[in-house]
């Protein structure tokens, strides 16, 4: 059952062969189990979650249900759920219980799915391994040695080891598909401005974007049909007609189904930085595209190793500012003892934020600051157009741009954490997609050996045009008809 | 003008390369976030090792290109000017870490 897909789960809820009850158990079980290794749920609540899950039941009988009905997933704790704890794994908000529900809580809510608890991610999003958390790493459930990425990290290893059946996650500069890839799942970071904002934890506000992280393509896109939607409460949701991302799904059949589908290959994405493992499997996953009717056109996008450095500007700059709602004054940490109000807001924040926060903070204020802006913020803002404009010279040549989702296979921890600029080079296939806003997705697409003979998965990228997520996702779907690579789990698990 | 303004552009970038640990406080203090002596120069390698990175953008003539703030052309949504909220004090002062008679505490700011 926990390797079921959604469609699956959802019949087999329709035809009560199982109730809500029942799974939500089996979840609560393996939880109960594993999560004290893995680590991947900083917030559980056995109570609140059975609750949810009767009320599925009661809505199935009814007959008033849809398809994720009754179906157990796991919240990055970014997300704000109403009466529970929402601590974005930061000792700022260790106590935090929000009183009201982040957008993307409340559509699951109404679409009757039920609450598995909060997950594990680096602190306010801000990392690529999930070790930056207050709460401690995550294991990648392929090698309990190493990181799951991040910073979905905890959502990531949920639905690698089956302690969901599917989860949210947020994407800023990759951190849905970094560790799609690393962990060996499908997850998508839709167009900017798709899914609502309101009450997902601000990092940088111009980049974040939530998504679904899942097993499948076809799980994806249910997911999205509830995540996806116009909300007012979102000054950058995009007012658009609701789409169902499922409809062509089951039209890919026959052997070519991808017939005419124009693949672009960046040569950047393919050039040193690389590990030569990656390199391999991403070109197999190619070759099988090829079979399934599509044609390989290389593209360029020329400023791809510029949106590192651009990104370490905009992103910490937009961060320095959302985070100054973090004062000690109306929620969140505050210090024991100060001198005065000056004293309290510089303690308070000391005490409350770790130290890969801080450091961001502080690179933001001083990019911010008189004398400074032009040659930082605003050149960042020019340099951010040329990306973007690469993407949009490249989409004239092809439908959809493919390539690696992370350099190398997951990482051992403590690997990378003394050096943040090696850390920031994870995402340098995933950045550039932010900063122009597009949507980016990850499928599994194999595995690499390491040097230890264990092998690890490997993530395949598919770049779209803006809203151009069915798609994305049908060509996903079509690559997961013919291969087996998000069917596989870890062992031993 | 414009050759004031490029030195200025430069001098900022000389600037830039050498943060010193004085910058680190001043900027700390901006950003509210206290620095201690013993954490001050960890701060300063690693804030340097960003900003070495962050360099590379200089490198590019970006003279004449539009920045860009929004991944879309869109412009800000207006609403009619009337109540949308209710008022939620009570709930939200319950997680606050010090009230008194609906008003958040804080310590003495006028003698």
């Amino acid at each position: 059952m926990i390797n079921s897909s959604l469609k699956q789960l959802g019949q087999q809820l329709a035809s009560k062969q199982v109730s809500s009850v029942e799974l939500t158990q089996a979840y609560l079980q393996r939880m109960t189990q594993l999560n004290p290794t893995i680590n991947a749920y900083v917030t559980i609540d056995e109570d609140k979650t059975l609750a949810q899950a009767k009320a599925a039941d009661a809505r199935i009988a009814t007959g008033d249900f849809g398809p994720l009905t009754g179906i157990p997933l796991a919240q990055k704790d970014i997300f704000c759920a109403k009466g529970w704890r929402t601590t974005c794994s930061s000792k700022m908000l260790e106590t935090f219980i929000s009183p009201y529900d982040a957008h993307v809580i409340s559509q699951f809510d109404a679409a009757g799915a039920v609450n598995l608890g909060k997950t594990n991610m680096d602190e306010f999003a801000m990392g690529s391994s999930n070790e930056t958390s207050y709460f401690g790493g995550v294991k990648n459930p392929w090698d309990f040695d190493r990181v799951p990425g991040g910073s979905s990290g905890g959502s990531a290893a949920a639905v690698a080891a089956r302690l969901c059946a599917a989860a949210t996650g947020t994407d800023t500069g990759g951190s849905i598909r970094q560790p799609a890839s690393l962990c060996g799942f499908t997850g998508l970071k839709p167009t900017y401005g798709l899914v609502s904002r309101y009450g997902m934890i601000a990092f940088a506000s111009s980049l974040d974007q939530a998504g679904p992280m899942a097993k499948s393509a076809e799980d994806c896109a249910l997911m999205l049909n509830v995540m996806a939607g116009f909300d007012e409460r979102d000054s950058t949701s995009v007012n658009r007609e609701k789409e169902d991302y499922t409809r062509g799904l089951a039209a890919l059949t026959g052997e070519q189904p991808l017939k005419g589908l124009r693949i672009g290959l960046p040569k950047e994405y393919f050039a040193e930085g690389l590990s030569a493992d990656v390199a391999k499997v991403i070109e197999t996953a190619i070759a099988e595209y090829k079979k399934l009717g599509a044609e390989i056109i290389e593209v360029s996008l020329p400023n791809n190793n510029l949106s590192i450095p651009v990104y370490y500007v905009l992103a910490p700059a937009e961060a320095s500012s959302n985070l100054s709602r973090f004062d000690g004054v109306r929620y969140g940490h505050r210090a024991a003892e100060y001198n005065d109000l000056m004293d309290m807001y510089m303690k308070s924040r000391a005490e409350g934020f770790g130290a890969e926060v801080k450091r961001r903070i502080l690179i933001g204020t001083y990019v911010l600051s008189a004398g400074y802006y032009d040659a930082y913020y605003l050149k960042a803002q020019q340099i951010r157009r040329l990306i973007a404009q690469d993407f949009v010279e490249a989409f004239k040549h092809c439908d959809v741009i493919m390539g690696p989702a992370a350099p190398s296979t997951a990482f051992k921890a403590g690997e990378k954490t003394s050096d943040p600029v090696a850390m920031y080079l994870e995402d340098l296939y995933t950045i550039a997609v932010n900063l122009a806003g597009l949507p980016g997705m990850s499928i599994p697409a194999g595995f690499a050996a390491n040097s230890e003979g264990k092998s690890l998965p490997v993530g395949l990228q598919i770049i779209g045009n803006y809203f151009d997520e069915a798609r994305m996702l049908e060509i996903g779907h079509a690559y997961q008809q013919v291969t087996d690579w998000h069917t596989r789990m870890p062992e031993g698990i | 003008m414009k050759l004031r303004c490029a030195f200025k552009i430069l001098q900022t970038i000389n600037q830039n390369m050498a943060l010193n640990l004085d910058d680190i406080k001043r900027i700390a203090h901006l950003a509210r976030i206290e620095v201690s002596e013993s954490e001050a120069q960890e701060t300063l390698n690693k804030l340097s090792g960003i900003l070495g990175l962050i360099e590379q953008m200089q490198a590019v003539d970006t003279t004449g290109i539009v920045p860009m703030s929004h991944s879309q052309d869109v412009t800000q949504r207006l609403r009619e000017d009337v109540v949308t909220k209710t008022n939620q004090r009570e709930l939200f002062q319950s997680i606050a870490p010090a009230t008194q008679d609906g008003l958040y505490l804080v310590p003495r700011v006028i003698e």
